[in-house]
């Protein structure tokens, strides 16, 4: 490796990218070509940093100086103050809070309350390493883990350490990660299947991608750990095809690590041989269901089987299999070189370690973070998220995606931990948790999620593939002003029977955010029905468009935008809104400099005369 | 039927890329995704040409080819536009640029416009939820923090790329 004076990390996660992270790596790498520094600055794209709002986000090293929203242009001067000069350039330092920091301490991520709060274990290395090289992760005790494994323990010491450690498996149920493997380590079978489940579906969710693309050696090495202790030769994991960049780097980490022989024949110089390869998804919901993932490994539907035999008996070809998600995964090399104890400083009693949330919707620090279990979720929104982006006031949080629910802020002071959000009929789910405000409707909320499931069921069995269905199209009468309270004891009803008689998780989950919305937000179905009113003025039948003629200055920037020309008036005289001909596309309120157009309901009767 | 015209040296890259592969245990999936990468799409002859390398029932690679979002058996045009409707995109109005969009290029969602340049598709979650509602054209161009008074202006920049002008 070439000797570098600085190193400038640019995070390339799906936010960043998003926000034109490619740009500003040229720009970087452009200027110091200019300067001939391209030989002593080195310029490395990492897995996601977390901050996501703030993107595209770039960290200079030595220093360890955070920079945020960088356009080109920053880049440019990044290149010529920072690394030229030595100076910190204040306009683009990282603004994590409101208070007001000198400037070193803004520098530092440890001063910043974003990442102070925080405890990364699965994501120790993201962000910080360059995801393709090995030795930037051994060089963070990367293999130190497997190697202690197989020169020091023997396959019972590591189940029993990770057995110590109350592991629980991080992708939705929290299972104990000890427990399969115990399980598929006592058949007696001469072959047996590791596979790692990165079938992230969870709409919000994406802590397995970024780990895969800023750590895939961690995955490599936990599966290897993993399959030793079980008594697998061989590994697969199941990634799905929307993430093309995970697949190339856990690809390359692969072939490295053969190189390297941590993978391949007496890895380690030990007896033990193991192998990985990669299977990619092909967009199934249903395939995070571990039954379902195997069949779609055998190149088939997708389709879950009925348990038992579970997985770890009779799984993959018939064969014993365990099947572990990103996360859970990427936090064994760490309990085994560092112990059980050590992972349980971290947590709580009965949901031990840290959690990788991801944060999204209405709130201000979107992105990922992981914290300790237990953490409230006021700490969580509040201290870390910032709150809500406007300061209105936070209504709800969604956590779990389609097979979770919603915990409205009178719950915020709630642990989160497994057992605590399955109480408030939520789930931990995979991590995801979108933050809902006062314009969020949440029949609609649920209808969105039943509008998921419809879609992914598989189809095999009846209480799913037409329970949910009957389910959505119930929520589409209340939503469209159809509907009658007889609806909303039928839709609970339908909800409580597809969840106790579904074959599968997806199926015994997708009521969850009905019912979630039904025990927090009844009145709103009531509203709905009773009286015409959207209480979050977003169900279009119960909205109407409307113009104040008190701030209506006629300058007929909203008769222009509007695409249905429902729009009438003279110019500099006050408009008005013809309600049969609007389609409450919003576009109005968007372009109105005066605020003179609000939406009112219930939805109010036309009187434009054409 | 469209049908697909037969390009000899598109099947041969299938076919090397198959004898490399037919040995592993449950490859019909990853077939199908080169073969997609290939042809574009899965019209029915490709799906049978598949069926016949692997020694596989062509029901059995339509089953799999059906039950996946992943795989088409339309074509699609020239620039795929996919809207995310993942939940925070959602929240955050996607449905209402997704609603435009439509509207604006005058197709059914998964429909080639008729000079072959757009289809729209809704996916569902790109992971770039900060930026959300987010919209993608083709594998790389990401627009973030899309308003649907965006979405004529996001069509243009590829109509005057397109190759039908």
């Amino acid at each position: 490796m070439a000797l570098t004076t600085n190193s400038i990390l640019i995070c390339a996660g799906g936010g960043c990218i998003s926000a034109g992270e490619e740009s500003v790596k040229q720009a970087f790498e452009r200027k110091l070509k200019e300067y001939g520094l391209d030989s002593v600055v080195s310029v490395v794209e990492t897995g996601c940093m977390g901050a996501c709002s703030l993107g595209p986000l770039a960290v200079v090293y030595p220093d360890g100086v955070y920079y945020q929203k960088l356009t080109p242009k920053a880049a440019e001067k990044i290149v010529e103050e920072h690394i030229l000069k030595g100076r910190i350039v204040p306009q683009y330092l990282f603004e994590g809070s409101k208070d007001k920091l000198t400037v070193e301490e803004k520098a530092a991520p440890s001063e910043i309350p974003f990442f102070a709060r925080q405890v990364k274990i699965a994501l120790r290395n993201v962000g910080v390493v360059d995801p393709l090289n090995i030795e930037e992760y051994i060089a963070r005790d990367g293999y130190f883990a497997l190697n202690k494994a197989l020169t020091k323990m023997t396959p019972e010491d590591v189940i029993k350490e990770i057995k110590d450690s109350g592991l629980r498996g991080r992708g939705g149920a929290g299972f104990p990660t000890a427990i399969k493997w115990d399980i598929a380590r006592k058949q007696k079978s001469d072959v047996k299947y590791m596979i790692c489940n990165a079938d992230e579906g969870d709409p919000g969710a994406f802590m397995d991608r970024s780990v895969l693309e800023g750590d895939p050696h961690s995955i490599v090495e936990a599966m290897t750990i993993a399959g030793y202790a079980i008594g697998a030769q061989k590994g697969f994991v199941y990634v799905r095809a929307e993430y093309p960049l995970a697949i190339e780097r856990l690809g390359k980490a692969i072939e490295t690590a053969h190189e390297y022989g941590f993978l391949g024949e007496n890895i380690m110089g030990s007896n033990f041989s193991f192998d990985i390869e990669i299977r990619i998804g092909a967009g199934a919901f249903v395939c995070g269901e571990e039954t379902a993932l195997m069949q779609s490994v055998e190149g088939k539907r997708g389709q879950p089987k009925v348990k038992p035999p579970f997985p770890a008996e009779k799984g993959l070809w018939g064969k014993p299999s365990v099947i572990n998600n990103v996360e859970t995964l990427a936090m064994v090399a760490p309990i085994i070189l560092r112990g059980a104890s050590w992972f349980r400083q971290y947590g709580t009693e009965k949901s031990p370690g840290t959690k990788v949330f991801a944060l999204a919707g209405k709130i201000k620090n979107t992105g990922l973070v992981e914290v300790p279990m237990g953490i409230t979720l006021r700490e969580l929104l509040y201290e870390i998220g910032g709150g809500h982006p406007q300061g209105k006031q936070i209504k709800a949080v969604q956590t779990g995606g389609p097979s979770g629910g919603v915990i409205p802020a009178e719950y915020f002071d709630t642990p989160v931990d497994y057992e605590s959000l399955a109480k408030l009929g939520a789930i931990m789910g995979s991590g995801g948790m979108i933050v809902l405000d006062e314009d969020d409707c949440m029949v609609d909320v649920a209808k969105f999620f039943l509008g998921f499931t419809v879609e992914e069921s598989c189809g095999k069995c009846t209480p799913c593939r037409e329970g949910t269905k009957v389910m959505h199209d119930l929520l589409e009468k209340i939503t469209s002003g159809e509907g009658a309270m007889e609806d909303i004891d039928k839709l609970e009803q339908l909800a409580q029977i597809v969840r106790d008689s579904s074959l599968c998780g997806l199926g015994q989950t997708a009521p969850n955010p009905v019912l979630s919305t039904l025990k927090y937000y009844r009145h709103e179905y009531e509203a709905h029905v009773k009286d015409s009113m959207c209480l979050s003025k977003k169900c279009k039948a119960f909205i109407s468009y409307v113009i104040a003629p008190d701030k209506c200055t006629g300058c007929t920037a909203c008769a222009r935008v509007c695409p249905s020309s429902a729009i009438y008036g003279e110019v500099r005289k006050v408009h008005e809104i013809d309600q049969d001909a609007c389609i409450r596309c919003g576009s109005c309120i968007e372009v109105c400099r005066f605020g003179a157009i609000s939406k009112v309901t219930p939805a109010v009767e036309n009187v434009v005369s054409k | 039927m469209a049908v697909c015209e037969r390009h000899e040296e598109l099947y041969e890259e299938l076919d090397s890329y198959i004898d490399q592969v037919k040995d592993k245990p449950g490859i019909l999936i990853g077939v199908l995704h080169k073969a997609q990468e290939i042809f574009g799409w899965l019209p029915q002859e490709v799906q049978e040409h598949v069926a016949e390398k692997l020694n596989l029932p062509v029901s059995e690679v339509y089953g799999v080819v059906t039950f996946y979002n992943h795989f088409s058996t339309k074509p699609k045009g020239k620039n795929e536009i996919k809207v995310c409707l993942g939940t925070a995109c959602y929240v955050k109005g996607a449905d209402r640029v997704m609603d435009r969009m439509l509207e604006e290029l005058g197709v059914q969602l998964e429909e080639v416009t008729p000079d072959g340049l757009f289809s729209v598709h809704a996916v569902r979650c790109l992971g770039a939820c900060s930026m959300a509602p987010v919209v993608l054209v083709g594998e790389k161009d990401f627009y973030g923090k899309v308003t649907p008074d965006m979405v004529t202006k996001i069509i243009s920049a590829y109509k005057r790329g397109g190759s039908h002008e």
